[in-house]
């Protein structure tokens, strides 16, 4: 017997699953709210009513949602410029190379490693700055299929913003602190529109940052 | 980029629809012995990664705490995850409600899917009948199914 949660209301009422919990939260985080387990709870309560509760097919909305409004950014302060011979964007990756480290630990279930590792970040990052001055992609050196490569360069980020920040980031935060405030989310950025503009096929450079950007 | 315009990518997917619902009674809660199964595709660290387009799924030993997440595509938060595995896998909430008697018991096994799938052709009459019959197998009463 299935109970299952749905985050988008439309594929949870189209899909109708015997027992359904619409939960409007942000994607990626189906249980609302990470380090809360009262609202887990809360939300696994909602779901289990089904279970006893519902006498046919039923789909219900949980009745709180947690909205992302677009503005939410993650605050961390970046390291200082430390080697001017290498790429601001390679500098900034090697210097949260210690936080990423401290932050890796058993503990960390979503970071760097499934492309490129750490060691291998600031080669990557590399490849798509001279993808963005004009490289073609399949001759600039990218250690993989470029999505999948930028996905563990932001994981990388994101990993160490974890730890450096001194707070909790709301869904997404991460993301947009990525993209917009460090070099190297510039880097991907160019290297994205470099790829669009010279006519790669869609899903190779599309997939490199979240849909809208 | 709001959170809603990226779930807005979605409305053009289309949905399967079903003539029937696959609607069940089950023993009462307190009796039932839950497992998650999730279309963020986790895996541990030993176990084969998730392909894009990967179709098959992975069995998860809820007692281990090196689960990695597999899921390919970049439209949604990772953040929550790195931060709290309940949030996608709430596997200590389980083991919390198995300890005040909500539900019967915690299963051996849980189940991982790749949610990031174009073609669920694959899933629908081959891995998904598989991990479900699976799932009966090792007594599995409710299946608590989390979406990424």
């Amino acid at each position: 017997m299935t109970v299952a949660l749905g985050s988008i209301r439309e594929q949870i009422y189209n899909t109708a699953p015997p027992r359904g919990l619409f939960c409007d939260f942000p994607l990626g985080r189906p249980l609302g709210k990470p380090n809360d387990p009262e609202f887990q709870h809360q939300v696994l309560a909602a779901a289990f009513d089904l279970v006893d509760g519902a006498t046919e097919q039923t789909v219900v909305d949980f009745p709180e949602a947690i909205v992302d409004d677009g503005s939410a950014v993650l605050s961390c302060t970046l390291p200082p410029r430390f080697d001017s011979s290498v790429h601001p964007a390679v500098d900034e990756a090697k210097g949260i190379r210690a936080a990423y480290d401290r932050a890796a630990g058993p503990g960390v279930r979503a970071g760097a490693g499934r492309v490129v590792g750490p060691d291998e970040i600031p080669a990557a990052i590399e490849a798509f700055i001279r993808i963005g001055d004009g490289t073609p992609w399949k001759e600039a050196g990218v250690p993989g299929i470029p999505a999948r490569v930028a996905q563990d360069i932001r994981a990388y980020y994101e990993v160490a913003a974890l730890e450096l920040a001194e707070h909790s980031p709301s869904a997404w935060a991460g993301a947009r602190w990525f993209l917009t405030e460090t070099e190297t989310g510039a880097v991907i950025n160019k290297a994205r529109d470099r790829m669009r503009d010279d006519g790669v096929k869609q899903p190779v450079w599309f997939y490199m940052a979240p849909g809208s950007l | 980029m709001p959170d809603a315009d990226i779930k807005g990518l979605t409305a053009a997917i289309d949905c399967p629809t079903f003539e029937s619902s696959a609607f069940s009674t089950a023993k009462p809660l307190a009796e039932s012995v839950v497992a998650i199964v999730t279309t963020a595709a986790l895996h541990h660290s030993d176990q084969d990664d998730f392909t894009p387009g990967d179709t098959t799924f992975r069995v998860l030993d809820g007692n281990r705490d090196d689960l990695v997440l597999g899921h390919w595509s970049p439209n949604f938060d990772t953040t929550g995850y790195a931060m709290d595995q309940n949030v996608v896998f709430p596997i200590d909430r389980l083991r919390e409600l198995a300890e005040n008697g909500t539900i019967g018991a915690v299963g051996d096994i849980h189940l991982s899917y790749a949610g990031n799938q174009f073609e669920l052709s694959e899933v629908r009459m081959d891995s998904g009948p598989a991990g479900a019959k699976m799932l009966v197998d090792a007594g599995i009463d409710v299946v608590l199914l989390t979406p990424v």
